[in-house]
């Protein structure tokens, strides 16, 4: 981890910091696909909030996000260092210093918990709090640097905005709200893991114990098809409990045999087996051959569960009935 | 304009103390529209005396 004063020898500032570096620290790229399901949860709740103060609750959810990706950045700031894909950001590259990154963290978390508790309502303010709390301490503190099951168990900070939006409008946050949650956190693995076949190498040279890493790529590409049995079937699950309709139904059908044909594709594949760098220089997208398979299941979950919370946002939005 | 005889660390300090400033206008207003907000709808739910 990075000291609060100190930066390791090869982090120095290499130009003075942006405010264009700061926002960086908040993964603005993470922060809208929050701000999305976080909407979604909101308008899915049914209940009238007045148009600002759903604003509001959607702000502090944004805040709230990049608050924790500031402390991440803050406390990975060493492993991101070692890794091809991270190394670029505000604290390794040492245009923003750690204790910076920190204190904007705090400070932003603060603001939003606070704010979100006196403009909208505390069950959802407690359950921002509870996030931020979650990714900061639990997943970037604990799980990421000791278990291969770190995005598993971690990946639930990242499935509550749905639940905060529903307990911003409404004040509870009743079951199908936790249908919303589940189904990103069901999601998660496979995503992730798809990500990490193509990356292990970096996530080997950085001592972060990736599936990949720790169990082989062959494990990794099993669990992953199992991981997508159990997270189809969940993400229908909304069109019988009332959340859903006709709609969401065709998507959550039509996409979930998309993903199982892909994930069966990348069982079969042998993708995560090399040990050479299998990335070209077009981001996260571009892989050479033999981690296509991984690559496709990665792309085309982030357009899944797009999908899946289109159509129930645009269902409730529209106000079509469920099944 | 843009001063031409700053340095990059005062252009780059300039852009932080603008942002900052601009994002505590934003939460003072946010804080004021949202007690009117607040403040409105609880004296809608008033009982006639």
């Amino acid at each position: 981890m990075t000291g609060l004063a100190a930066q390791p020898a090869e982090i120095r500032p290499a130009a003075p910091a942006r405010w264009q570096d700061y926002f960086q620290l908040l993964k603005p790229r993470v922060m809208s696909l929050v701000v999305f399901t976080g909407l979604t949860g909101l308008v899915c709740a049914d209940r009238p909030i007045h148009p600002f103060l759903g604003a509001v609750a959607i702000l502090c959810i944004a805040v709230g996000a990049g608050a924790s990706a500031a402390l991440n950045m803050w406390f990975d700031a060493d492993i991101d260092a070692k890794m091809r894909r991270t190394r670029g950001r505000p604290v390794p590259s040492g245009k923003v210093q750690g204790a910076d990154a920190l204190a904007l963290g705090i400070t932003l978390s603060l603001f939003s918990v606070g704010l979100m508790g006196m403009a909208v309502n505390w069950l959802a303010a407690f359950l921002l709090a509870f996030t931020i709390l979650f990714y900061a301490l639990v997943y970037t503190m604990w799980l990421k640097r000791s278990t291969p099951q770190n995005i598993v168990i971690g990946g639930l900070a990242g499935a509550l905005p749905p639940a905060i939006g529903w307990a911003a409008a409404a004040g509870t946050a009743p079951l199908n709200a936790w249908l919303m949650v589940l189904i990103i956190f069901m999601w998660t693995p496979a995503h992730f893991w798809a990500l990490s076949l193509y990356t292990s190498e970096d996530y080997g040279n950085a001592g972060v114990p990736m599936m990949p890493v720790v169990k082989g790529a062959k494990s990794t590409r099993q669990q992953i098809l199992a991981y997508s049995l159990l997270f189809v079937p969940i993400a229908i699950a909304p069109a019988f409990t009332g959340l859903g309709g006709t709609a969401y139904l065709a998507v959550a059908c039509g996409g979930g045999l998309v993903f199982l044909v892909l994930a069966l594709r990348l069982l079969r594949s042998h993708a995560g087996e090399q040990l050479i760098d299998v990335r070209t220089d077009d981001g996260l997208y571009g892989v050479k051959a033999d981690a296509r398979d991984a690559r496709n299941l990665f792309a085309f979950s982030i357009v899944y569960l797009f999908s899946l919370f289109a159509a129930l946002l645009a269902e409730h939005a529209l106000g079509l009935g469920a099944l | 304009m843009a001063r031409q005889d700053l340095t990059p660390e005062e252009k780059a300090r300039g852009g932080r103390n603008i942002a900052l400033a601009l994002g505590l206008i934003a939460f003072v207003l946010i804080v004021f529209v949202t007690t009117i907000v607040r403040l409105g709808a609880n004296v809608f739910d008033r009982a006639p005396i």
